[in-house]
């Protein structure tokens, strides 16, 4: 048993909010240890944050008793503040402060010394990359770099408890890879870490897991020994890559298989016990498990693959010939700075195209001129065929758009919404009855069609605002940051269904940090300094950084390789 | 542990300090406001009412007749316009630019004359009632003087029995911009206490700040501190630029004590704030924070305050809650100490409940306030 | 024409949207009709400058017939409630200091002695300056008793005086001059005026900081579509708020309603359009929801001030008065109350209206403009 004065013991911990009928935490009881990292993992919905706010002492328990290195979270509040850093999930920043008055602000509320402060903040500046805009506005910094402010400003009191709620969305790949760097310091200096995640990959790295589902815990121990769950039952399987979403949706369909993904030009799959052996020849390969495999496995399962979305929808046939989208010498200016400098693709029918970059390397800029939210400064974007600058209402009525954290109206129902966003794309009568028909069917959405939007469970968050963006049938789907912060189950539903527009001809423009979902893409242009600096399906970008020394690069390093080589050009 | 940090409560102060600075509405709201309602009330609206438009039908243009004409137009009152058109000046009453109308009847003369009985009619706009109200008075007045007078100028020797000698106390020419820009300071007060306040407080929730915040060593009090001194300051400051203008520039007198509207105002502001803090504590949500603010600190500021709306004129009930709120006292404590120097039998109470009502909202927003989301 | 009704779509779903957003919400429900009928409740009962429930001091030295009887006529007076006698001049000087009476009379020792000798007695009268108002309302009302108290003295010394002159007053459209015929047609558009403003000022910040701003520019809506979605609801919902205030004017207030209710409607409409163009002017300009309520603060004091509902216009100096032809509540202040109590003709509303006409074609074109920029 750990010292009770540097850890976290949760007692038969349970939390009920008044109206709801479930509870939000269920006679929960771990301890979590210093000197290592635990993952808080589980679907959405599952009380994650709830915990993590009851450890921060900035809810009462209904039932049961947290102690924070010894420290009553009800009892003593003030002592716990004193050890604690916590990082909210809308990271508690000021936008109306500059990056260098934040952080200021936090050293001085988390009682940092001046003479600790030079030294503390010089790591910050490293890690976080910001002091190149110590006097930007924090509501002017891009989505990635508050993130990692809003680390910063927790992490300034050197505290002895971290409590991180999601603190990697959003953030891109190398920052995620510091992050985790930086903590993992932390942690061999004897802190405590609770970091809860949807990327199951982090989970994997953690020294403890604890999983809830339902305000449950359904497991607490190294994640390891829950892979271990799924031992010889995760395989991979080279195919062509030009069929495997066919071929994907083909083995999700049958019994055996509980998960399914895809891998650039592989296949990947979690079987159950029952799986027959022949099967497994030349192409199988049984891989080591992932704690992401034995997640969904402990979870019961992800989809069986069909998508009635797609199901329903006709084959697309296009005007403007084969390409969708067509980015020409795309520049944007703000001042002085390019955001965007020269960008040319063009994206064919059916093809999904990511956008992937570093956090402020202006793949927010590109996206926005496709879409038609920016002007471009120079050169010009088409969709269909329609020039956004010159026939902006034409091309924005073939694009389907999703925003980041699905941009609902969280004060209307559900069929408020649906009737809203059928309504401002111009359906109407018969056609419009239909279209929000179908979508309530297809989503499974019935039973919430009077619950507001706001109130709604992520996954049907995300159902409603894919349905939202595709009622007036999209020749191009925008997807900015899809499944960011959303658990893998939701993920696969929701790239299950976008695989199947595919195929029925539908073209997707996805923004992403998010590895996993790159992996899905068919193209990918990195985006880096607002310049293209390698645009190519995800084999072809591993391939341009395979070494000896790294044989076989995952896409991630493929990135982080991509981008330090521009670096050291520029340092040259 | 429980120790107050004074580091920390200035971060936060500095912080809260940059936010004001910062945000173009907190000027607006603090200075621009101001500035613009004291120039409203120094040199646009009043409300001694005078020169108020009035016709005068003469259907009588005897030399008797002239002479009551003589009268309405040898007082400050009215702005008379004659004719001898009668549907021209109901015309004008009906298209709201005549007040009133005065109609001398044709046989007007020769009933004072004879000595009978002389009606004269009077036309009035209903639907202005004070200006109807103030134009019939005064019109009675303006008659009856005329009256009198008529016979007195034959026989010089008769005095009138009753005569008045008023004396106006404190503002001898009943200027009303004397008794508005002293409480039009209690509208801004508020304006800065209790709806800024509660907008900035509300925002903090809205954003998530609050949340990071609550896990910080910062303490309670700390936090309360310095979300009340820079509001607080922030209203003096506003308090000593329209004092400074009401005096100078607009030459209203200050005969009271400087400090005893010091310490009112301090008081008046913490009771604003801590309305303030705890509407925006228990609504977390600006709109609803923003229409709250309005009803229950500037429309008492604007209406159940003295201040341009006499209390005792209304019904009981509404005379009730005027004791509630603390605009009340404060207007009365700003136009004393601007008129009539310091009362201690108005002040001392009114400093006494003020500070009661202050200690009231401040005590209720400080158990409210917890390190707590729920 | 098929091009219209097109065009026609994406704004009706704006303006349901709108419409639901406000209503669903139950704060925001509740903030949308019980403050104004609390405020219409308070203000109309609040907002008199009437005076009565008068408190006089009378410090009387004299002991004869005449100060007695000048006491009966103002303790008979209904303008006075409350009669304090002082036994001395401190009491006076207290009194008003303290603001127990806001007026005071000293009549001393030899003013019988003087009015039975047919000379003129003197009567002290104290006002309180600080209540500017109230002093000058209750010398009007001591003056008439004074003049009848004269007047009924010298006839009762034999004088051979001036009948009294007769005046009969007839009030138009208000018979007996109640207040509250006045400040509940104020009200009504006061009220519609606050919430067409903060609701159009506040709409785009919000959908700014809820993020479904974007959602709304992806969309194939043009600019002036997006314009007029977020003006009608504001419109409709003010409309509908008042109506509701206008049936609690008829049913609780009793005032009478005597013109044409088309009329009214129509330059609301009017009226609306301008305010819209100015909350939209000011949700342009805000970025954050606290910005678009101070602004609208901002708008709406000076607005109320120079109106002309609490100081009348003409009280004003001559070179102010034309610049308040520029605030449209001024306009629509005249037309409401015109058309509840006086059957208004079409062509004073069309005289009225058309300076509103102009503000809201101005207001309107700037706010469309600002949009445009920044849309862009």
């Amino acid at each position: 048993m750990p010292n009770i004065k540097d850890s976290i013991h949760i007692t038969s911990l349970s939390k009920q909010f008044k109206g709801e009928t479930l509870p939000a935490l269920q006679d929960v009881t771990a301890v979590i240890k210093a000197g290592t990292i635990t993952g808080l993992v589980g679907p959405d919905g599952a009380g994650k944050t709830t915990l993590l706010r009851l450890m921060a002492g900035l809810l009462l328990p209904t039932q049961g008793k947290i102690s924070v290195l010894g420290f009553d979270t009800v009892k003593e509040p003030e002592n716990l503040h004193d050890v604690i850093g916590y990082m909210p999930q809308k990271f508690g920043l000021y936008e109306d402060l500059t990056v260098i008055e934040n952080l200021n602000f936090y050293a001085a509320l988390h009682n940092l010394s001046e003479e600790e402060k030079p030294k503390v903040f010089e790591k910050m500046f490293h890690f976080t990359a910001l002091r190149p805009f110590t006097e930007r506005l924090a509501g002017n910094l891009s989505g990635g770099m508050k993130q990692k402010l809003g680390l910063a400003c927790s992490l300034l009191g050197r505290p002895k408890v971290l409590l991180l709620d999601e603190p990697s969305v959003g953030v891109d790949p190398i920052s995620r890879r510091e992050l985790w760097e930086m903590v993992q310091e932390l942690v061999q200096q004897g802190i405590c870490v609770v970091w809860s995640t949807a990327y199951l990959d982090e989970a994997d790295q953690c020294g403890e897991v604890l999983l809830l589902n339902k305000g449950k815990l359904l497991f607490y121990g190294p994640p390891k020994e829950l892979t271990k769950r799924v031992r010889a039952r995760v395989f991979e399987m080279d195919i062509l890559f030009k069929k495997r979403r066919l071929i994907l949706k083909e083995f999700l369909k049958r019994p055996d298989i509980i998960d399914g993904v895809i891998q650039g030009n592989k296949l990947r799959f979690v079987c159950s016990p029952s799986f027959h052996i022949e099967e497994k020849e030349a192409k199988w390969q049984a891989v080591a498990p992932r704690f992401e495999d034995a997640f969904i496995d402990i979870l019961g399962g992800s989809h069986n693959g069909e998508s009635a979305l797609a199901e329903n929808m006709p084959f697309k046939h296009i005007k403007g010939g084969n390409h969708p989208i067509l980015a020409e010498n795309l520049t944007k200016m703000f001042g002085t700075f390019t955001a965007a400098k020269d960008i040319s693709f063009e994206i064919k029918q059916g093809e999904i195209f990511g956008l992937l970059g570093p956090n402020g390397a202006g793949k927010s800029t590109i996206f926005k001129m496709l879409c038609g939210i920016l002007q471009p400064t120079a050169g010009r974007a088409l969709v269909s065929g329609y020039n956004l600058k010159t026939a902006p209402s034409r091309a924005r009525s073939r694009i389907g758009y999703m925003a980041q954290k699905f941009s609902l109206y969280g004060d209307l129902s559900v069929q408020e919404n649906l009737d809203f966003f059928s309504g401002i794309y111009g359906l109407v009568g018969q056609r419009r009855l239909k279209e929000v028909q179908q979508m309530i069917s297809i989503f499974d959405l019935s039973s919430y069609l009077r619950s507001n939007a706001g109130l709604l469970p992520l996954g049907y968050k995300q159902r409603l605002a894919l349905a939202c963006s595709l009622m007036h049938e999209p020749d191009v789907l925008f997807l900015d940051e899809p499944t960011s912060g959303v658990d893998p189950l939701v993920r696969r539903e929701f790239w299950n269904h976008i695989n199947g527009m595919v195929e029925k001809g539908v073209t997707i423009m996805v923004t992403t940090h998010f590895m996993e979902e790159a992996e899905y893409c068919d193209r990918i242009a990195l985006i880096y300094g607002g310049v293209n600096i390698a645009t190519g399906t995800p084999m072809e970008l591993k391939d341009k950084v395979k070494t000896k020394k790294r044989p076989n690069p995952s896409l991630e390093e493929a990135f982080i390789a991509l981008i330090e080589r521009i670096d050291r050009k520029k340092a040259s | 542990m429980t120790h107050f940090s004074f580091r920390r409560f200035f971060a936060y102060l500095k912080k809260e300090e940059k936010q004001i600075l910062r945000d173009p509405s907190t000027f607006l709201i603090a200075f621009v406001l101001p500035l613009m309602m004291l120039f409203i009330f120094g040199y646009g609206v009043s409300l001694d009412a005078d020169k108020v438009p009035l016709g005068l039908l003469l259907e009588d243009t005897s030399p008797t007749a002239r002479s009551l004409e003589n009268a309405f137009l040898g007082t400050n009152y009215f702005k008379v316009k004659t004719s001898y058109n009668r549907a021209e000046l109901e015309e004008d009453l009906t298209g709201g630019r005549l007040r009133g109308v005065v109609i001398v009847p044709q046989d007007f003369s020769i009933k004072v004359l004879e000595g009978t009985v002389a009606p004269l009619q009077v036309l009035l706009d209903g639907s202005e009632p004070n200006t109807a109200r103030f134009a019939l008075n005064y019109t009675e007045g303006v008659v009856n003087n005329w009256g009198i007078q008529q016979k007195i100028e034959g026989k010089t020797s008769v005095i009138l029995p009753l005569q008045m000698e008023p004396r106006v106390w404190f503002n001898d020419s009943l200027k009303s911009r004397y008794v508005l820009l002293p409480g039009s300071i209690a509208v801004i007060m508020t304006l800065i206490g209790t709806l800024l306040t509660a907008l900035v407080v509300a925002r903090e929730w809205e954003r998530g700040t609050m949340e990071a915040l609550m896990a910080t060593p910062i303490r309670i009090s700390e936090m309360l501190l310095a979300k009340l001194v820079p509001y607080f300051l922030l209203g003096l400051s506003a308090m000593i630029l329209c004092v400074f203008l009401c005096v100078v520039l607009f030459g209203v007198p200050f005969r009271g004590s400087y400090l005893i509207l010091l310490v009112a105002t301090s008081i008046f502001l913490l009771a604003a704030l801590g309305v303030g803090l705890l509407v925006s504590s228990t609504t977390r949500n600006q709109f609803v924070a923003s229409q709250i603010a309005i009803i229950i600190g500037f429309i008492p500021a604007f209406m159940l305050s003295g201040f341009v709306f006499e209390i005792s004129s209304m019904p009981e009930i509404i005379q009730a809650m005027t004791y509630v709120f603390p605009p009340r006292y404060f207007v009365t404590i700003l136009q004393s100490s601007f008129l009539s120097g310091t009362t201690w039998a108005l002040v001392m109470p009114s400093l006494l409940i003020m500070l009661l009502i202050a200690l009231f909202f401040l005590g209720i927003s400080v158990l409210n306030m917890r390190k707590r989301l729920d | 024409m098929g091009q219209l009704r097109q065009s026609w779509i994406p704004i009706k779903a704006l303006i349901i949207k709108e419409i639901l957003a406000v209503w669903r919400d139950k704060k925001s429900r509740i903030t949308l009709i019980v403050p104004p009928l609390i405020q219409l409740l308070i203000l109309t009962h609040a907002a008199t400058l009437d005076v009565n429930n008068i408190s006089i001091g009378l410090y009387n030295e004299d002991t004869g017939w005449y100060s007695h009887e000048l006491i009966q006529r103002i303790k008979g007076s209904p303008y006075f409630k409350h009669v304090y006698d002082y036994k001395d001049s401190h009491k006076i000087r207290e009194g008003i200091d303290e603001q127990k009476a806001i007026v005071a009379l000293h009549m001393q020792s030899d003013f019988s002695r003087h009015i039975a000798e047919g000379n003129s007695a003197t009567v002290q009268v104290i006002l309180d300056g600080r209540k500017s108002n109230a002093s000058q309302i209750v010398l009007g009302y001591l003056n008439l008793i004074f003049q009848t108290f004269s007047r009924d003295m010298l006839k009762l010394q034999g004088v051979d005086i001036l009948e009294k002159i007769n005046i009969e007053f007839r009030a138009f459209f208000n018979p007996n001059i109640e207040y509250i015929y006045y400040t509940v047609p104020s009200l009504v558009a006061i009220l519609s005026m606050v919430l067409a403003l903060t609701v159009t000022a506040m709409s785009v910040s919000r959908e700014r900081e809820n993020g479904t701003f974007d959602q709304l520019l992806v969309s194939p809506s043009q600019p002036w579509q997006i314009l007029v979605g977020k003006m009608v609801p504001a419109m409709v919902i003010s409309i509908g708020e008042s109506t509701l205030l206008m049936i609690a004017a008829l049913l609780l207030f009793k005032v009478p309603f005597e013109g044409s209710l088309i009329l009214l409607y129509l330059s609301m409409i009017v009226f609306l359009f301008s305010i819209v163009g100015v909350g939209l002017f000011i949700s342009a300009l805000s970025k954050t929801q606290q910005q678009s309520i101070l602004g609208s603060f901002v708008f709406m004091t000076p607005t109320m001030l120079l109106s002309g509902f609490a100081t009348p216009i003409e009280n004003m100096p001559l070179w102010l008065q034309p610049w308040t032809n520029l605030i449209p509540i001024k306009h629509f202040f005249v037309i409401i109350r015109g058309i509840f109590l006086k059957d208004m003709s079409t062509l004073e509303v069309l005289k009225y209206s058309w300076p509103m006409a102009l503000i809201a074609i101005f207001t309107l074109s700037i706010a469309g403009w600002m949009f445009k920029k920044r849309l862009e």
